[in-house]
């Protein structure tokens, strides 16, 4: 088909991204497509790192292919736009370890770089990774101008999560149903990953795929550190974020435990760049673990957070402690 | 400068016209509304990092918040900076700035006019609201010339910026415990440049021994003390009085200096005279023997030390011609203590300059004569500064005194020193008015200004000379690289660590911006006109030593020339 005429039926199957942000998949081809520069970058995150996330993994455990075509895909288009274009993937030591070689295979002689991540940086937040596979400091980067513009090494980027470019590939081939891949969790162990409408409730999710529990629970749903808490009646909507849930027992989970391991989580993986989400993240991890909640102090906290914080991590790092804090505490 | 759009915004509903592509701070910073800015630094390489986050403001619609510093207008933009939301994340923000950073305001470079103190006050903030997680943090020093105390830090991180600029790198970020610090490298240099210091908003770097130790070389009792102060000094120590930016304040600085108790007080420049007749001198035999070209200035330490821990192959082309301070110190020692009848064991040498590097050089070996250092204490404008408060001396309403001679009586080359270009300057007129009999200009104006790389072609007996000036060591580098390319583009390099020059140093007054830097220059070209005598080689003063005293090869070489040595890595100890 004609490479061009993928970004139209990408924008038509309304695809969005599958990294934890949704924004448009269609939009962000079109935008570097777009843009006018004589080399242009695709990257492609597999970086996976939050706890309880681990369906791209899955996905690259078994369709590596489905993803490798998603980015020859993106080659080819917007390869068509501009003299040189190289592709990297970006992914976490963990899978390069494992799937290096069968990934290699798959890639034979497609400009595509394997880039394994350094194992001390946790976010996959994207300006980050430009900087890191620049050899910078891992920290985001002001925005605008966005990597669609101004992105890997200062030319058109493209940077899409691994799901994502696994749908491009079945979008091609006219297999794309609306669907997402759901990894699903119990407190630590892992259930499954499934493939389920995108529109489909979370309770629905887990009835179908017999993960509804018996017992009084809650639910983190889009991450198993940034998710926000939803109460059994709350469970009458889609997932949002990314596409992870965890159930936990109610009455045998320990809120604080549970909050310090997210604090610690969020301590070694944000980049401490910007005060909000440095100090914030520091005096909140405190704060948990003197258990003596100070709500107004905390609210300050998750204000200025929310608000002011450089990038979108430190941004939404409030919503699962304020969630729990609210409906558990 | 490209084509500029002038375009309307408002802020906080005034209308102002603005350029395309200025940020909204910038726009904000011109007409005078206040927006605090704590991590913002216009000389750093990257000027806005937007992680202290109190620049934040409203744009209408947009969603959120948008950091002022970084964001750019646009034709008929809406900016708010003022509103209940805006004020409480600034509060806290700050309260969480304010609990990084360990207070020591009582002995601090910003001398209460400090922002991040400013802005507790504006913004009400409950500065006990959290325990200062940095008390325990280590302070180190780097050699005889600077302290970090990182327990002040707050993470802005502009003098890792400003280090990496300077094409050193010295400071780094390193994580500790998941969390993010500044440390001191452990495999580079630093070049003692101070330019840390001077770009610190919260007063965590500061000059060995300030401001605990100022009051040591007053106290000499018995002792013969002597004080010089630097061309640069003359045009910023004002600033510390309040005095209008580019103040020209010798008499005053003068007479200040008398009344804590000195016996002489000398003036540096006639040292820069010195400075000037060797260096032209050695400049010109060089060029004659094709040797060691290009010939790199030498009178600032840092750069030499950067040269001498870096670059140690390019210290052949260094000129052996020692520094003003050192040249005249050394005078102090032997011609003026001989003069003087006064045994130069008993002479204190005290040098006020704008520089922390300077603390260094005076504890080299090599410049010792008889067994005497030239200069015994640095002081930094800052110290001096603060000295004259604590003694209750204002420079705003104290009666100018002349400085003493035989050291006080300098040309107007001597006193553009202090600026980035006026080193190359004042050797040029020399070195031209020498070789031509009638000299129709004397001022080099292509070499002058704030400019960090500049060159020129001067005709020297007919032969095309060419020379370049670089202050701020990044670059200098790139005047190295082009030399690389081609070892015979420059004849004459001028190389000063500092922005601007010695206006710009490290021991100066703080902030240090180019708006700052430029009115200090301003002012010490003023005086260069206002004078009588404008080539160093004509100050009567330099030809009397030279008659009198400076009469051997020998002489001249020990009071006036030293040498250079490649450096080991120097530890750093850490002191808490």
């Amino acid at each position: 088909m004609d490479a061009l005429n993928i970004i139209n039926k990408i924008k038509d199957a309304d695809l969005l991204g599958k990294g934890g942000a949704g924004f448009p998949v269609g939009l962000k081809w079109e935008m570097v497509a777009k843009a006018k520069a004589d080399k242009k970058y695709i990257i492609c995150n597999l970086s996976e790192g939050e706890p309880e996330v681990y369906k791209d993994g899955f996905i690259l455990k078994n369709y590596p292919e489905e993803i490798i075509n998603g980015i020859k895909i993106a080659l080819k288009t917007i390869g068509k736009t501009t003299k040189q274009i190289q592709a990297y993937i970006y992914i976490n030591p963990q899978y390069y370890q494992k799937y290096k070689n069968k990934l290699e295979k798959i890639i034979t002689n497609l400009p595509i770089i394997l880039f394994k991540k350094p194992k001390n940086y946790l976010a996959g937040e994207e300006t980050t990774i430009l900087n890191v596979i620049e050899g910078k400091r891992a920290e985001p980067r002001i925005r605008p101008p966005f990597p669609t513009e101004v992105g890997l090494f200062g030319y058109p980027t493209l940077i899409n999560n691994a799901e994502s470019f696994f749908w491009v590939s079945k979008i091609a081939q006219d297999k794309y149903r609306g669907n997402r891949f759901y990894s699903i969790s119990q407190e630590g162990n892992p259930r499954g990953v499934y493939e389920l409408p995108e529109n489909w409730s979370i309770e629905r999710i887990l009835k179908k795929t017999g993960n509804f529990p018996d017992f009084d629970f809650f639910v983190q749903a889009g991450g198993g550190a940034s998710g926000e808490i939803l109460l059994p009646k709350e469970l009458n909507q889609p997932l949002k974020g990314l596409g992870a849930m965890v159930i936990y027992n109610r009455k045998k989970t320990n809120p604080f435990s549970l909050m310090e391991k997210w604090a610690d989580f969020f301590l070694k993986a944000n980049c401490d760049k910007c005060v909000p989400c440095r100090e914030g993240v520091f005096r909140l991890a405190k704060i948990i673990k003197s258990k003596e909640l100070d709500r107004s102090l905390l609210e300050d906290i998750f204000f200025v957070m929310e608000k002011t914080s450089f990038c979108p991590l430190g941004r939404t790092i409030p919503v699962p402690f304020k969630t729990l804090i609210d409906k558990l505490i | 400068m490209g084509k500029k759009k002038k375009i309307q915004i408002t802020i906080d509903g005034r209308k102002i016209g603005c350029w395309d592509g200025q940020t909204i701070l910038e726009a904000a910073k011109q007409n005078k509304i206040e927006i605090p800015a704590l991590c913002f630094c216009e000389d750093a390489k990257e000027k806005a990092k937007a992680n202290c986050r109190l620049c934040v403001v409203e744009i209408k619609g947009l969603k959120g918040l948008h950091p002022a510093c970084a964001s750019k207008v646009y034709d008929k933009m809406e900016v708010i900076t003022f509103s209940p939301e805006i004020e409480r994340t600034r509060k806290i923000n700050l309260e969480l700035i304010f609990a990084q950073h360990s207070e020591e305001c009582q002995d601090c470079i910003w001398n209460f006019n400090c922002q991040l103190l400013n802005l507790a006050r504006r913004y009400n903030i409950e500065k006990a609201r959290f325990k200062d997680r940095k008390v325990n943090y280590p302070v180190y020093q780097f050699g005889p010339s600077l302290v970090f105390d990182s327990s002040k830090c707050i993470d802005c991180r502009n003098c890792v910026d400003i280090c990496e600029k300077q094409g050193v790198g010295f400071l780094e970020i390193k994580e500790k415990g998941h969390l993010f610090q500044v440390v001191p490298s452990k495999t580079k240099d630093c070049i003692y440049c101070g330019q840390c210091i001077v770009h610190c908003p919260a007063g965590a770097f500061e000059a060995v021994g300030e401001f605990e130790e100022v009051e040591k070389p007053i106290q000499k009792r018995g002792k013969f003390v002597v004080f010089q102060f630097a061309p640069s000094i003359r045009t910023s120590i004002g600033e510390e009085f309040h005095l209008p930016l580019g103040s020209v304040v010798v008499g005053k600085l003068t007479a200040g200096i008398k009344k804590l108790g000195a016996r002489k007080v000398f003036d540096v420049c006639v040292g820069a005279d010195f400075t000037t007749v060797e260096e032209a001198n050695e400049f010109m035999e060089r060029l004659r023997n094709k040797k060691n070209l290009p010939m790199f200035t030498s009178c600032c330490p840092a750069w030499v030390r950067f040269v001498e821990c870096y670059h140690p192959e390019l210290i052949p082309n260094l000129t052996s011609a020692r520094s003003p301070h050192i040249i005249s110190g050394g005078l102090i020692k032997t011609y003026f203590a001989k003069n003087s009848n006064i045994n130069p064991k008993d002479i204190i040498v005290v040098s006020v300059m704008p520089c922390v590097a300077k603390k260094y050089e005076i504890q080299r070996k090599e410049l010792l004569i008889n067994g005497l250092r030239p200069v015994d204490y640095v002081l930094t404008t800052r110290e001096l500064a603060y000295l004259f408060i604590k003694n209750k001396i204002d420079l705003r309403n104290i009666k100018p005194q002349k400085p003493d001679s035989p050291l006080g009586i300098s040309s107007g080359a001597g006193v553009i020193y202090g600026a980035s270009g006026g080193v190359m300057e004042s050797a040029l007129r020399t070195i031209v008015q020498k070789t031509k009999k009638n000299l129709s200009k004397i001022e080099f104006k292509k070499i002058r200004g704030m400019e960090g790389v500049k060159d020129a072609m001067v005709k020297i007996k007919n032969k095309k000379v060419r020379v370049a000036v670089a202050s701020g060591i990044g670059n200098a580098k790139k005047i190295l690289e082009r030399l690389k390319n081609n070892p015979k583009l420059y004849d004459y390099v001028e190389v000063m660590a500092c922005f601007g020059g010695c206006i710009g140093g490290g021991g100066q007054p703080v902030p240090s911006n180019a708006k700052i830097r430029k009115e200090r220059a301003r002012g010490l070209y003023k005086i260069d006109v206002q004078k009588q005598i404008r080539f160093a080689h004509k100050n009567p003063v330099v030809n009397k030593v030279y008659q009198d005293y400076l009469t051997s090869k020998e002489k001249i070489h020990q009071i006036c020339h030293t040498k250079y040595f490649s450096q080991k890595r120097s530890k750093i100890r850490q002191t808490k």
